[in-house]
């Protein structure tokens, strides 16, 4: 076609890109749907159930027909696609190619699926329904996705908006609306799902007008989002998808500008390629210069279609027929007859002829019904259909809005608005340009107004256009039949699930005969076009069968998403947050198996778990231990705080001197684990596990908040770096490093100092987890490496070994440290965990867990947990069952290691209660195997702690 | 789900910003029985309307507040630290 003022084009520029392995040569800006289309293609799809040829309908990515695969991702709509180059494009939901579908057999074969089919023949035998459903899913389904699943190479942006205005569309209405609200002061964000702005003025001659709009909207400050549909309202929020981020956008009040859908009809052959919406052709003419064919027969139920007669006549499209549903012939119809076009008024299309593509439309009165003698078959190769526009008010209802039948213009019309929306424009039904801009306009004011902006002069404006809008006169519109009863042959009332109005009439005689029991029958709206070209035309079939009349039928609800989206921007970030330790770079450089432990990367090992587990008992080792929860508790009540959060009691521990502390639920539940150090009168220093550090903090926070305590709380865990230097050797390397005095007598088990050590300043506990004599040394993150190298070089000449978690647990499991999370469930209280010691009963606080810990001492568990010690080399898996003398499953191994120090097998199991004393034998039943074990209950390796306090 | 809440330091977030504490019962004063100990520990009232509950600004300033909110619309129709509430649910500025 020849160049024309507002297309899309950009003709002196070419891309190149493939379809089905074809060569397709387009212009810049171009769609993969228009660059098809004008290089002839007229089949895009095969359709869902039966296979049948599909082609371009509506040009505006709101029905199923065009899509495609482009470069390995299903699902895209070609008629929106942007042409890009060198990208592959290929066709979905046919074998082996769109022009010979070897399923097209479901075609002909008729009544092999009509609806419910599925679920009627399927179903039994049932051990079939695997066999079964791998052919169906071959038969059905829109589109592969690619088997292996590549690595993600985009990622889901999210976007948090707070707006006074959103205005969902950009058509006349839209612009006009966010320009109003912006000009009274504010904040508009304005989305809309085309590439450019301006809605149908586009390709309706409006392009200039558009431009200057969306120019006034940028200067008057609103936010432009374009190519960005909204997918949903819900909760006061509006997802907005565009590209590869998600603007979750919540707006003080919503301007809904989203426009009507056009209409399809149905009759037989109404899915031929070639029969398309007038909107659908006047886009691929006005935006793509694309002739849309040579000779159109138009149908239509408004102006709408009469514009698009006048509109192809000007683009020299041959137009041999005119059928009008309405009985009186409006202003632009005499129009069009005066150009000597056959306006047929009170007509319709009864069917559409052809086998691969439209050859001829049969046109016959709206008011002859069965009776064919009038009939009339006119040559074309395009029918455009204009059935009425049908409000896009499925966001609206999801924000609150109520829709109504309009019998005088057969559409569900929006009826009612909750107080923080606003409707305008062809939604509205204020479709002529000239009311769309003033209802436009007029919302704008309105959103300002609501949110208190404006002034009397706005106010006064708002007047004024609302008596305009009064005034105009908006054209008359027809009701369209529910279908023509007539020749014989598929006739579609829904696209994307291949239902025909047959088939609704057998759901209706079946009973289903609600439109929700309705949709879930035949799936009917369920498809990709969400309703948009199928909701009306079923609803109005529903209602001549049952004789209810449209509003008692209703619509069904339209739910989120509204447009089609990946899957995967729902799903949220593909991201994993890892923390890692201020010292992490040097056990990489350590050649340390780094690997998860909760949020954090840690070393696992250096590559010999062993070797580091024995330099601890033999020498020395050094551990990184940041990963620990740290909270610094001060204030007046800091003990008290504590004795009523612990079991045990700590406002009586002195400065200087730390104790371990299991912290329980009111429940009596061990919760966590870790020490309390006394740093001076009025601070203590806590430690956690690392997996609980927020839990703890937040439980902390907690408690205070409610008892509102003169106490502070500091989380310092990411502040503050910890390592443990463990073994014989350890005091001799740390007096290398520190001026205080290490000697057992000044500083002994359980005390605690601050000192230098190389020069950091660090606070220093005498603890050790791992049974030798040991330092836990906690400093600033900042000197992480620095601390870390200074220690293992003072210790070079004793062999020192820096050792990983994994050796930490046998060298734990050996002194029977529990693990809180790994031997404790949600269950275990203290006394059942061989921890009676750690609860203070007669503590005069009524300390978290008091009282249930009351009970649980006078009503002793079933089940208790205890080490254990294997001699035949066998390793329990973690979780292997503890059998009791009956032989019923009784308890679980919890913790099995196989430690070389001890030369044996030694783990912790919850075992029957009778059975905890030491020597007691156990069975365990791992992995179908009987073991025999025998209980051990107390430390596997230095029992009497005399290493620990050397 | 997703409506806005109040932080009564930060002001207005989405309410991923926050940590859900539950609603707010209260923890016997006296030694209780075990039936009262299990009815605290395990019973929650779980009302369709307005509940006064717990909320912590995990992603903010890590404050503990309370809010009553109406379980049925999200509507949040106070927020205040603890004790700023008052003793009568649902009442107030
Ligand atoms: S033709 Fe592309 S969605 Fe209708
Ligand atoms: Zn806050």
């Amino acid at each position: 076609m020849p160049p024309k003022p507002g297309e899309r084009i950009d003709r002196s520029t070419s891309v190149e890109f493939s379809f089905d392995g074809k060569k397709i040569t387009a212009h810049e800006g171009d769609t993969v749907g228009s660059a098809l289309y004008a290089a002839g293609q007229r089949t895009f799809s095969r359709s869902f159930k039966y296979h049948r040829r599909r082609g371009l309908m509506c040009c505006a990515g709101q029905c199923p027909n065009c899509l495609v695969a482009v470069d390995g991702a299903p699902g895209i709509r070609a008629c929106t696609e942007p042409v890009r180059e060198g990208a592959r494009v290929e066709h979905m939901n046919a074998r082996p190619s769109l022009g010979v579908d070897a399923m097209a057999i479901t075609d002909a074969a008729g009544p092999f699926t009509p609806p419910g089919f599925y679920y009627k023949t399927f179903i039994r035998p049932r051990r079939l329904w695997p066999a079964y459903e791998w052919v169906l899913r071959h038969a059905a389904g829109l589109g592969r996705l690619p088997r292996e699943q590549a690595e993600r190479t985009w990622r889901t942006e999210y976007r948090r908006r707070h707006a006074d205005v959103l205005v969902v569309g950009g058509g006349d209405a839209g612009l006009n609306a966010a320009i109003a609200a912006a000009e009274l002061g504010a904040d508009v964000v304005l989305a809309d799902e085309g590439a450019e702005l301006g809605g149908r003025l586009l390709w309706e001659g409006g392009h200039d007008h558009a431009r200057k709009l969306a120019d006034r909207a940028r200067a008057a400050g609103v936010e432009i989002l374009t190519s960005a549909p909204a997918l949903a309202h819900f909760d006061g929020l509006v997802p907005v998808w565009q590209g590869d981020t998600l603007h979750q956008i919540r707006a003080r009040h919503h301007v809904y500008a989203t426009g009507a859908i056009e209409q399809p009809l149905v009759f037989p052959g109404n899915d031929l390629p070639g029969v398309m919406l007038s909107g659908g052709a006047r886009r691929l003419l006005g935006r793509y210069g694309v002739r849309p064919g040579n000779r159109a027969v138009i149908v239509t139920a408004s102006d709408r279609g009469i514009r698009t007669a006048i509109a192809l006549r000007e683009a020299g499209i041959e137009v041999p027929a005119v059928a009008d549903l309405r009985a009186e012939p409006s202003r632009a119809c005499s129009r069009l007859l005066s150009q000597g076009v056959a306006v047929l008024n009170g007509w319709t299309v009864v069917a559409a002829r052809g086998r691969r593509e439209v050859r001829a439309a049969v046109l016959a009165p709206v008011a002859a019904g069965e009776s064919h003698g009038q009939d009339r078959e006119v040559e074309c190769d395009l029918v455009l259909v204009s059935g009425g526009d049908s409000p896009a008010s499925a966001l609206i209802t999801q924000a609150g809005g109520r829709t109504e039948y309009d019998s005088a213009r057969g559409y569900f019309r929006i009826a009612e608005v909750p107080p923080n929306v606003t409707v305008t424009g062809q939604v509205a039904g204020e479709g002529s340009f000239q009311t769309a801009q003033i209802s436009g306009e007029h919302a704008g004011l309105q959103a300002a107004h609501a949110l208190g902006l404006g002034d009397n002069r706005s106010r006064g404006r708002a007047q004024e256009l609302r008596s305009r809008l009064a005034a105009a006169d908006r054209g008359a519109e027809a009701v369209p039949p529910a279908e023509v009863p007539h020749a014989a042959g598929k006739a579609f009332a829904c696209l994307c699930e291949d239902v025909t109005a047959k088939d609704i009439h057998r759901g209706i005689r079946e009973g289903y005969d609600s439109i929700e029991l309705c949709k879930r029958f035949t799936t009917v709206t369920m498809g990709p076009c969400q309703g948009r070209m199928c909701q009306l035309p079923s609803v109005r079939l529903m209602a001549q069968d049952t004789g209810q009349s449209l509003e008692q039928v209703g619509t069904t609800t339209a739910r989120p998403p509204w447009s089609t989206v990946p899957i995967g921007a729902l799903a949220g970030r593909p991201f994993e947050p890892a923390k890692r330790s201020s010292i992490h770079g040097r056990h990489r450089e350590l050649g340390a198996t780094v690997r998860w432990a909760g949020d954090w990367r840690r070393p696992y090992d250096y590559g010999d778990p062993e070797g580091e587990a024995l330099a601890v008992h033999r020498s020395a080792g050094l551990i990184d231990v940041s990963t620990l929860g740290k909270l610094l508790v001060r204030g007046p009540e800091a003990g008290e705080f504590l004795d009523r959060l612990y079991p045990n009691r700590h406002s009586n521990l002195k400065p200087g001197r730390v104790r371990y502390g299991v912290l329980t639920s009111d429940a009596g539940r061990i919760m966590d684990d870790g020490t309390v150090t006394r740093v001076d009168e009025m601070s203590f220093y806590v430690t956690t596990t690392s997996s609980g550090a927020g839990a703890v903090e937040q439980w902390f926070s907690w408690w205070l908040a409610d008892w509102g305590m003169d106490v502070h709380l500091a989380d310092v865990t990411q502040a503050v770096s910890a390592v443990n230097l463990a073994g014989p050797r350890s005091r001799e390397i740390l007096t290398r490093l520190t001026d205080l005095d290490c000697s057992p007598e000044a500083f002994s088990y359980l005390d605690a100092r601050h000192a230098r050590v190389a020069g950091v300043p660090c606070l220093l506990l005498r603890i050790g987890f791992v049974g030798e004599l040991g330092y836990e040394i906690h400093f600033p993150a900042a000197y992480g490496e620095d601390l870390w190298d200074a220690i293992l070089e003072a210790g070079a000449g004793e062999d020192i070994r820096p050792f990983g978690l994994e050796p930490q647990r046998v060298l734990r499991l050996q002194k029977q440290h529990i693990i809180v999370g790994q031997d404790t469930d949600s269950e275990s209280t203290p006394f059942g965990a061989a921890m009676p010691w750690a609860v203070k009963l007669d503590k005069e606080q009524a300390f978290i867990g008091k009282w249930a810990l009351a009970h649980a001492a006078e009503h002793p568990a079933t089940t208790a947990l205890v080490g254990f010690t294997l001699d035949n080399g066998h390793v329990p898996t973690e979780g292997a069952v503890v059998l009791d003398t009956l032989g019923h499953a009784a308890g679980q191994v919890t913790s099995a290691r196989s430690s070389r120090q001890l030369e044996r097998v030694i783990g912790m199991a919850w075992v029957p209660a009778e059975l905890a004393q030491a020597g007691a034998p156990i069975t365990i039943l791992d992995e179908g195997s009987r073991r025999s074990a025998s209980v051990v209950t107390e430390p596997f390796h230095d029992p009497s702690g005399k290493l620990l306090r050397s | 789900m997703s409506f806005l809440l109040t932080c009564p330091h930060c002001g207005v977030r989405e309410v991923a910003d926050f940590a859900f504490g539950g609603e707010v019962s209260v923890r016997p004063r006296e030694t209780p029985t075990f039936r009262e100990l299990s009815r605290y520990n395990y019973f929650r009232r779980n009302v369709a309307g307005v509940q006064r509950e717990w909320w912590y600004h995990r992603s903010g300033c890590r404050t503990w507040f309370q809010a009553e909110r109406d379980t049925r619309t999200n509507v949040v129709l106070r927020v205040g630290l603890p004790g700023e509430l008052g003793a009568e649910l649902g009442v107030g500025p």
